[in-house]
């Protein structure tokens, strides 16, 4: 059994799944079930397919554990060892909890990147409709030609620095608390929002390693943390007792620290902004209000309080989101501006600052037209440049004095043409040929193209369309075989074909059928049949060709 | 590209030019021939510093004889650093054009803050501890005892700056704050003495308003520049107030304190000299007697500015035999410290005039008014004999003694008021006298009468005619130019209510509504889903932000509004709103998109430009109206009105308006950018808040456009952005709103630059 090679992480036992009993592993790529003295899984899902867990809650009698797959599947397992019940399948959530979110980037991503192609290109989804959801051909057959060039190139990147997605500047208003109806509130915790907290106040994630699971559950964290002060942002008097104190005294330094090591852009330092000659006791404004802080109200300080944590609660935001490229940055420059006087890191400031002023006293649109500087091209031979390599073939290569003395030859001809009057048709015949072929001659009347305009009814033109784009697109796949070199597209190929078969009798064939019903004279779907059937003679050849070379 | 303005040649370093370019320095032009002074009003971002500079430059080049020096005030230091940098470009155009460098000399000078070099004193990080800590190293008799004893620390590039650095002057050259500090390196010279020496002889001086507008420092340091110089104020809206300003005092308890030390220290000082050194005491006795004669002199031959604190009759005079010897003006200065202690112990509030306040200390302390208009004068002599080193020690001394010569000076203009508590906080004492200049024109006066050329400018100066009247000149040309434009690239919107009909209003009643809150909480919801990457919100007040934030906050609307962009809010602390102003930029530039919450009258509000990306709308939130409780404002309101005949009205409502186009111009800078202004205030849509935009504002407001809901100005500024989100090249502007020269030369155009500016 292939599953035995695989790392096992966790057997439980005493697993009921549809009314029968199993046991459950966890492995190192994917979860199975088996019942019960069968050495083989019924169901067997990987990680990646799994979009999320849930559980029953605590209260209720049976203890189970629901997984939801991305194509909409549920699997419920219930845990039916009684006296170890709840704590199996704990151990089960908290494997899975952390099992899944690596895998989870890996089939969102594709998903996403799929999802996004259907939604961007209705031609698509038709074509995703017709094919795969009516199961002409399978999900992967679908995407594995589609995808192909948008995995190759992501690929490269997706290996060395896969695009860091950024935090929702309201992630903690999409908690929204519910009231569960028996005077309590209810926040719906992901584990997105988890980690956007611990990306944004590390503080956070600090307090959180610090105490769970040796002093407080999960749960109770996170039950404290929506309680805390901290959370509301009005908060003013941390209790001690709050293990959140400490990380809002954190807060307050790193923005303290952040406020200290200045802005690195000198024209918005609004400190050095004054050329500042008045001194104190000088001017209209009496002293600064806000220098009493004592005799604020509280209502104020609250106030200021909640301006300070929009600031510092945006900068965090901003900072975890660019985090990963700039730490080593900003090091170099928190270590340059704490070792010494400000007035040191003046020395890095005048090339940013010159720059800066430059931007600021330049008028791009008074300036000439040399304003973009672009590098010339330096080609030595501009139509190899412009044509690309061509294959040299002996009898169409053509010199370009050749081409010269051709419209020379022709330039000559027509100077001397002379119209061989003797032998032109009679004015009536021409004339009464031109009629016939005029819309409405007599040659005209067979197919006149906004007569099928007319006649056919829009729903049966949509559906045409369709067809001919499924159409096209499987015999795209299908023609991409050849020629058959490989197995593998011997394989495809038959596949195919047999694909391009299902797809006639399925699709083709009803709506033939339809538009006899309808009685539609002209043959429609004529064409298509002509490509069906050419794709068919073509694999017919190919197999009798086989068969030859085979016997 | 060379320019024929009415036979002046001008360089123009540019291939194209804006049309109201061109007009500005034609209208500038004119001020200078008339050797007058002008107000001009040219849009933010159609490049009003490139065209003034290369006008005078060029002027300056041609007339050399005419005017000497340009000296251009602006008002922050990134502001000053840009005009350099501008300039610079300027004379590489000059260099190119002409193939030899012509030999202008430009420097900008600033405190010694950003210019100091000295490896300890300029780390200091408040401007205050620079100027005492550079005092106490190059302070003239702290150099001579150093010759006895060599121990003394000394500041090197003072000393080198001292004995070579007068002999040769500076090379010509364009010189910014860091070019100084870059030559100053190496040369080894202090490169704030050094600019202040090299302003005597520079083409084109780049300073702060302060030089030039408060008499303390101006004394020091523009006292003698040529009279024949060409002065420009940029960014002049607010000029009247640092006017204001420079002339005003404020004492509290606590300066009467640190006050009461100083001369504490002054009589110990006086003791111990008087012991070891009695001659120095004689021979400042002596000087006093022989009068401020010397300033006479140089005042009437007119090589100084004149210091408006100084008033001439005091130089012509001895110092008064009363307050000559140094204890009996140690004696008079706690006799009028006592006085004014018992003047902040009142419990009611006082207002009075300088002759009542002055009647009032001779009947109580018998002190008379001539020795008291020289006591700043006397107090600077002091300290000079006394060998005082930290001059900034003294601050709150020298406050009093400046107080004591200003509101014996002046008997009109000025008013006292002393509060024994603040408004808000009835219970508190914290008595505050308030000296406060009233008459913008005091402090500015000098400055006209002794110039030749002084040209007020800004993007927001509506009403022209205001300025001439607070500040008491006469000016020569007046005049606001339009903005010329291919595309409409600015769109101001008045919304006038709500969705459900609330009328939208910042306005005292109304402040406290929780409907209109929740309305502005909506507008600005809205826009964060439909504008691009920048919002910037301005807010009438600070308090006023809080308020309204909280109940955002309490409302869920921050929430809904962080789904869609990051949020950054002003706090009065500078340095965390630095911070959080990058961040703001940041967030901006990566293309999450972010609102500012700021606030009008603030520093963002008149020091920052949001240009292109960082601010594609400006909301204004409510009419941002001074607060009109102070007794301080009303005083000044009831001079407005008796002196110059404006309106408390007219001027609470120019005074909000130019703060409010303060704030809406930041986000367009130039013709290339666009933004949409928000006026969130049912009051802008009365003619006359209209009618005080400046022009170029106003003119883009359509009647259809004066009362819109929420929904509506969404509606408008979809369709605006998405029709300035098409691309905008050269070619569009081309012929309209960016000139070539041959353009510019024909007819027709010459026609319709006439009509750009607007004279009043």
């Amino acid at each position: 059994m292939a599953s035995l090679s695989e790392e096992v992480l966790l057997v439980v036992k005493k697993v009921r799944q549809k009314k029968q009993d199993g046991t459950l592993y966890l492995m190192a790529e994917r979860i199975a079930w088996g019942p019960e003295g069968k050495d083989r899984f019924t169901v067997s899902h990987l990680y990646a397919d799994i979009r999320c867990q849930k559980i029953s809650p605590d209260g209720k009698a049976k203890v189970q554990l629901q997984l939801v797959l991305h194509t909409g599947e549920n699997i419920t397992f219930h845990f039916a060892n009684e006296s170890t019940a709840v704590k199996d399948r704990d151990a089960a959530k908290e494997l899975l909890q952390q099992l899944l979110p690596k895998f989870k980037k890996k089939a969102n991503k594709e998903l996403e990147e799929k999802n996004r192609m259907l939604q961007e290109d209705p031609v698509l989804f038709q074509l995703y409709k017709d094919l795969v959801v009516s199961q002409v051909i399978s999900a992967e057959e679908f995407w594995a030609n589609r995808l192909g060039g948008v995995n190759n190139t992501d690929q490269a990147l997706y290996n060395n620095n896969k695009q860091e997605v950024g935090i929702s500047g309201a992630f903690l208003a999409d908690i929204r608390p519910q009231t569960d109806g028996c005077n309590g509130l209810r926040y719906n915790l992901t584990a997105d929002i988890i980690e956007s907290i611990f990306r944004t106040y590390p503080a956070v994630k600090q307090k959180y390693c610090e105490n769970v699971p040796h002093n407080l559950t999960e749960k109770e964290f996170w039950t404290r943390f929506f309680q805390s002060h901290y959370f509301h942002r009005d908060r003013l008097n941390t209790g001690t007792q709050d293990i959140f104190s400490e990380c809002a005294k954190q807060d307050e330094k790193g923005l303290k620290s952040m406020v200290i090591q200045g802005v690195k852009n000198p024209l918005l330092n609004l400190l050095a902004l004054d050329d500042n000659t008045l001194d104190e006791g000088y001017g209209v404004c009496s002293p600064q209000p806000s220098t009493s802080v004592a005799n604020r109200t509280v209502k104020e300080s609250s106030n200021s309080a909640i301006i300070k944590r929009f600031n510092h609660h945006s900068a965090m935001v901003l900072a975890a989101g660019s985090r990963k490229g700039e730490t080593l940055n900003d090091q170099g420059s928190e270590t340059s501006s704490t070792d010494g006087n400000s007035r040191d890191s003046d020395c890095f400031h005048p090339p940013v600052k010159k720059a800066k002023l430059q931007e600021a006293t330049e008028y791009d649109d008074l300036q000439g037209e040399n304003r973009p500087k672009t590098v010339p091209l330096n080609l030595k031979k501009s139509d190899r440049y412009a044509h690309g390599p061509v294959p040299l073939q002996s009898h169409q290569y053509t010199t370009s004095q050749d081409i010269i003395n051709s419209v020379n030859y022709i330039h000559h001809e027509m100077s001397n043409y002379k119209p061989n009057l003797t032998q032109v048709m009679s004015s009536t015949a021409a004339s009464s040929a031109i009629a016939a072929l005029s819309p409405g001659g007599i040659l005209m009347q067979g197919g006149a193209p906004q007569a099928i305009h007319q006649m056919i009814p829009t729903d049966i033109q949509g559906e045409l369309k369709h067809l001919y784009v499924a159409a096209g697109e499987l015999l795209r796949h299908y023609w991409s075989c050849f020629p058959v070199n490989t197995p593998f597209l011997e394989e495809k190929v038959i596949k195919m074909k047999s694909n391009l078969e299902r797809f006639q009798m399925t699709k083709l064939r009803p709506f033939q059928e339809k538009i006899q019903r309808q009685y539609l004279s002209t043959n429609l779907t004529g064409h298509l049949e002509e490509m069906l059937q050419a794709a068919y003679n073509k694999f017919h050849a190919w197999q009798t060709r086989r068969m030859m070379r085979k016997t | 590209m060379k320019l024929n303005i009415e036979g002046l040649l001008v360089y123009f370093p540019y291939d194209y030019i804006y049309p109201e370019q061109y007009s500005y320095m034609l209208e500038l032009k004119r001020t200078l021939d008339a050797k007058g002074h002008g107000v001009l009003e040219m849009p933010s971002g159609t490049g009003k510093t490139i065209s003034l500079l290369s006008l005078i430059v060029a002027y300056q080049s041609a007339f050399p004889l005419e005017v000497t020096k340009l000296i251009y005030c602006s008002r922050t230091v990134p502001e000053i650093e840009k005009v350099v940098e501008e300039l610079r470009k300027l004379m590489e155009y000059y260099a190119k054009e002409t193939g030899e460098r012509n030999n202008f000399l430009a420097l900008a000078l600033s405190s010694r803050k950003n210019l100091c070099i000295h490896p300890e004193v300029s780390a200091l990080r408040f401007g205050k501890e620079v100027d005492g800590k550079c005092h106490s190293l190059t302070a003239s008799y702290i150099r001579s005892q150093r010759h006895t004893d060599p121990n003394l620390p000394l500041c090197s590039f003072y000393e080198e700056f001292d004995a070579v650095g007068r002999q040769v002057p500076l090379p010509a050259g364009i010189y910014n704050l860091d070019d100084l500090k870059d030559f100053g390196k190496r040369k080894g010279w202090c490169p704030y003495y050094l600019a202040r020496y090299s302003i005597l002889h520079a083409n084109i001086v780049v300073y702060s308003y302060h030089y030039l507008l408060d008499p303390k420092i101006a004394d020091l340091v523009s006292k003698e520049l040529a009279k024949n110089s060409v002065v420009v104020f940029d960014e002049a809206h607010n000029i009247d107030n640092v006017c204001i300003d420079s002339m005003s005092v404020n004492i509290t308890r606590r300066t009467l304190d640190r006050c009461q030390n100083n001369v504490d220290t002054l009589q110990n000082t006086i003791h111990n000299i008087k012991e070891s050194d009695a001659a120095k005491l004689k021979e400042e006795y002596r000087r006093l007697v022989e009068g401020l004669k010397e300033a006479n002199v140089a005042r009437e031959t007119d090589v100084y500015l004149a210091n408006p604190v100084l008033p001439d009759e005091i130089l012509r005079e001895a110092v008064p035999g009363s307050i000559r010897t140094a204890e009996h003006f140690v004696g008079f200065l706690k006799r009028f410290l006592e006085y004014l202690k018992s003047r902040l112990r009142v419990q009611h509030v006082v207002q009075e005039s300088a002759p009542q306040f002055l009647k009032d200390i001779f009947e109580k302390v018998c002190i008379d008014r001539k020795p008291l208009r020289f006591c700043a004068e006397r107090l600077q002599s002091l300290l000079r004999t006394l060998e005082i080193a930290d001059i900034a020690d003294f601050s709150a001394v020298t406050l009093i003694s400046n107080f004591a010569t200003l509101v014996s000076t002046y008997s009109q203009g000025f008013t006292i008021i002393i509060e024994p508590f603040e408004d808000r906080t009835p219970t508190i004492a914290n008595p505050v006298l308030h000296f406060s200049c009233m008459d913008p024109s005091i402090a500015i006066k000098p400055v006209f009468q002794r110039f030749q050329s002084v040209v007020i400018t800004s993007g927001t100066l509506s009403p022209l005619d205001i300025y001439p009247r607070i500040l008491d000149f006469r000016p020569v040309t007046m005049a606001s130019f339009t903005m010329t434009l291919a595309r409409t690239c600015l769109c101001p919107l008045i919304v006038g209510r709500g969705n459900d009909q609330v009328t939208l209003s910042s306005k005292f009643e109304t402040r406290e509504d929780i409907a209109v809150i929740r309305n502005y909480g909506n507008l600005l919801l809205e826009m964060s889903a439909i504008v691009p990457d920048g919002i910037v919100a301005f807010f009438t007040s600070y308090i006023y932000m809080e308020n309204i934030v909280a109940s955002w906050y309490e409302q869920g609307i921050l929430e809904n509004i962080q789904r869609n962009k990051l949020i950054f809010i002003e706090t009065p602390d500078a340095a965390e709103t630095s911070m959080a102003l990058e961040k703001y930029q940041q967030a901006c530039e990566n293309g999450r998109g972010a609102i500012l919450l700021s606030v009008a009258r603030g520093k963002v509000s008149e020091g920052i430009d949001f240009v292109h990306h960082f601010g594609r709308a400006v909301i204004m939130f409510g009419v941002p109206y001074v607060y009109t409780q102070s007794r301080i404002l009303k005083a000044r309101l009831e001079y407005l009105r008796d002196q110059f005949q404006i309106r408390e009205n007219d001027f609470l409502t120019f005074d909000a308006m130019r703060h409010a186009a303060q704030c809406v111009g930041r986000a367009l800078r130039g013709k290339t950018d666009y933004g949409l202004m928000v006026f969130a205030d049912k009051r802008y849509a009365r003619a006359d808040k209209r009618g005080k935009l400046p022009r170029w504002i106003q003119e883009h407001i359509s009647d259809g456009s004066l009362n819109l809901t929420i929904d509506e100005t969404v509606q408008l500024s979809k369709h605006f952005l998405r029709q300035m989100a098409q691309p905008f090249r050269q070619e569009d502007q081309l012929g309209l709103s960016l000139l070539t020269l041959e353009q510019l030369e024909s007819e027709e155009m010459l026609k319709k630059i006439t009509q750009i500016a607007h004279q009043t």
